[in-house]
């Protein structure tokens, strides 16, 4: 490795001692790009079993990437000293900045753009998709709904994972892992399934028949009328939050749990010395211990929250005022087809994130001075 | 669950008397029921799906599903409801579907963005802080932003409905976070251990390859988990760019479209349901550890 080969040199090698490896590495990328192009057709077009464009399809993607990183280098490799060691970098970078260009940049400015255009993006409308947004009836329901499920469920999960954290920490450890793991559960299912879930759970069916529902079945027990839960104004989202609430109560539990357990025991003692009771210990000494960590918990289920179209989408499709904006924005943009409104629910979505990118990125760069 | 949250903290104890020991002992009684009345909020209504999923379609509509803990013996159970599920409802073909489109939404993310990664911590190169603040920015971006105008590309250009075509949208989707965390990993490697191995005359490749890479298995692995169960339960993503038509379906939009058109059938709502849940339990229950880390690490998605 000590031999640092002048620059002529070099090129002379290069193109005298090896050209079959250069033949090699210029033919690599072409073959790899055709192979990629043909194998991407036939999975397109193909009427070959289901089971061999499976084995073409992971090959592909799973391979392919690689190919392509192992090819760009190694063409790289080929260059003199300099050039190669000022593109190296963008080999390794450049497929990353690309794919976020394409796939996040320019898709959201051209959202924005779009936002201002009707609803075939042929014409400029202004700002009337963001008069639909914010004045039409509808929309004012679906903004009173979004408010409904980013106040209460970051609000309610924070409150429940904490109250279990500290409930489950005074428990054995055996129990306490178990009963942990069963909160913990419903962050391994899907929005859908858990809405299946649920809409058993919530089943109607009109008085006189048999309840199959769960939660209609306790009620009739005790000899109230079955209630159309996913029906009934404006109660029926609650119903549909609380689903949030389940699937996010565990990721809250996990992490407060580990402030709650960096809570100084001596202070607890301390307190407890002092005559105060778990009550009021919970509420003046470990709260305001760990409230840096609520605080986050608490924004990052907003951002869930803020986003979750799924739910809705199964449980009522938006119908019967339960709307919230992520889901009218699906419902807008692919099913009316209309894209203008679509890209202002979705820019609506934006703006609500902005002030966290902020932070953010301001945050980085003090860590990182 | 992860060695931190599982540490319990050791409280000195000195002997109380009895009568102290009993008043503690009746202080956690209320304390314990409000717990067992929260984890069978958590539990009963996954448990009301499992059992469901095995009785008769006839028994689920006539009676409760709680009603066989009676007569367990009794009850006709059945296995109909998977086969049913898996051939007429085509989730079988859903299933294999969403393997063909999650593994390389996993696999593609965390290749391009463990490069990038590697770049952005160890090479010098211009426009290297630009990029790593362009994708702390790009880590709360709503997902929401970017559909449309992909979609459009997608359109003019026969990418809809393709396997290529999600991947490549997954891989977007994923790429600022898998970066992100990557780079934290990464960026924590000893400056020696770099240093010394292109002392000794490995390139920028090797050095990736056969010692960063490896090096960076936990957050490879936590991330892994997390794109996975990402793409495996997502909804959106796959509505948007595969559709509902039966031979594209993953089991996500295969659920959602039953839900739709068979909103009562619940013996093939919930087997269907429990089918699609099986995946994400599997790696739950083996992989608990890093599912864990893989969760805490992912909950910043934008």
């Amino acid at each position: 490795m000590a031999q640092v080969p002048n620059k002529n040199n070099r090129l002379f090698e290069i193109f005298a001692a090896a050209p079959t490896r250069i033949a090699v590495s210029l033919i690599v990328p072409v073959v790899t790009f055709l192979v990629l192009r043909w194998s991407f057709i036939f999975m397109r077009d193909s009427e070959a079993s289901k089971f061999l464009i499976g084995i073409v399809a992971l090959t592909i993607g799973v391979g392919g990437v690689w190919v392509l990183f192992a090819a760009t280098n190694n063409l790289v490799s080929m260059l003199p000293t300099r050039m190669r060691d000022t593109l190296r970098p963008f080999v390794f970078v450049g497929p990353a900045v690309a794919v976020l260009l394409f796939y996040i940049v320019f898709p959201a400015l051209r959202t924005i753009y779009l936002s201002f255009l009707n609803r075939t993006s042929t014409e400029f409308v202004g700002l009337r998709n963001y008069e639909f947004v914010f004045t039409d009836p509808q929309m004012l329901i679906i903004l009173r709904n979004t408010l409904l499920w980013v106040l209460i469920v970051p609000f309610v999960a924070v409150a429940m994972g904490l109250l279990i954290a500290v409930m489950t920490d005074r428990l054995r450890p055996g129990w306490e892992k178990i009963v942990k793991s069963l909160i913990f559960l419903p962050m391994a299912i899907s929005f859908v399934g858990a809405s299946v879930i649920w809409r058993f759970v919530y089943y109607y069916q009109p008085a006189g028949y048999e309840q199959i529902g769960l939660l209609n079945a306790i009620v009739t027990a005790f000899g109230g009328e079955p209630v159309a839960w996913l029906i009934i104004r404006p109660w029926n989202n609650f119903f549909l939050l609380f689903i949030m609430i389940w699937l996010q109560t565990g990721f809250a539990m996990v992490i407060q749990s580990a402030a709650v357990k960096g809570v100084p025991s001596s202070l607890l003692e301390a307190a407890r010395i002092d005559g105060a009771n778990e009550i009021r210990i919970f509420f003046n000494v470990i709260i305001p211990y760990i409230k840096g960590t609520i605080l986050t918990v608490m924004t990052t289920i907003l951002f869930m929250v803020l986003k979750i179209f799924d739910i809705v989408y199964v449980m009522t499709s938006g119908n019967y005022d339960t709307g919230i904006v992520a889901s009218r924005m699906y419902k807008e943009a692919f099913i009316y087809r209309n894209f203008g409104r679509g890209s202002a629910l979705a820019v609506f979505l934006f703006i609500v994130v902005i002030p966290f990118m902020i932070r953010n990125i301001t945050q980085m760069r003090e860590n990182r001075r | 669950m992860s060695d931190t949250t599982m540490e319990t903290r050791q409280v000195p104890i000195n002997k109380p008397p009895a009568s102290v020991k009993v008043q503690r002992v009746l202080k956690g009684v209320p304390m314990r029921l409000i717990l067992l009345a929260i984890i069978l909020i958590w539990v009963v209504p996954i448990l009301g799906l499992l059992v469901s999923s095995f009785r008769t379609p006839e028994a689920i509509n006539n009676t409760g599903w709680w009603t066989v803990f009676g007569n367990l013996a009794a009850t006709d159970w059945t296995l109909s409801n998977y086969i049913s599920v898996l051939y007429a409802d085509f989730m079988g073909l859903a299933f294999l579907n969403s393997m063909l489109v999650t593994i390389p939404s996993t696999v593609i993310p965390i290749t391009i963005a463990a490069f990038a990664a590697y770049a952005i911590a160890w090479m010098d190169f211009p426009g290297r802080e630009a990029i790593f603040v362009i994708i702390v920015g790009l880590l709360v971006v709503p997902l929401q932003m970017a559909l449309i105008p992909v979609l459009k590309v997608y359109t003019a250009n026969q990418l809809n409905g393709t396997y290529l075509g999600i991947w490549l949208a997954h891989t977007g989707f994923g790429l600022p976070l898998a970066t992100y965390l990557l780079y934290g990993y990464i960026s924590g490697i000893p400056k020696e251990i770099i240093e010394s191995a292109h002392a000794d005359g490995a390139t920028p490749w090797m050095s990736f390859t056969r010692l960063v890479l490896p090096l960076s298995k936990p957050a490879i692995a936590s991330f892994a988990i997390f794109q996975f169960l990402w793409v495996w339960n997502d909804l959106l993503v796959a509505l948007v760019f595969l559709g509902t038509k039966k031979e594209n379906a993953l089991v996500t939009t295969r659920l959602a479209e039953m839900v739709g058109s068979r909103g009562q059938d619940w013996h093939v709502l919930t087997s269907g349901a429990f089918l699609t849940m099986i995946m994400p339990l599997i790696i739950f229950f083996s992989l608990q550890r890093y599912f864990v880390r893989g969760m805490m690490a992912g909950s910043v998605k934008g």
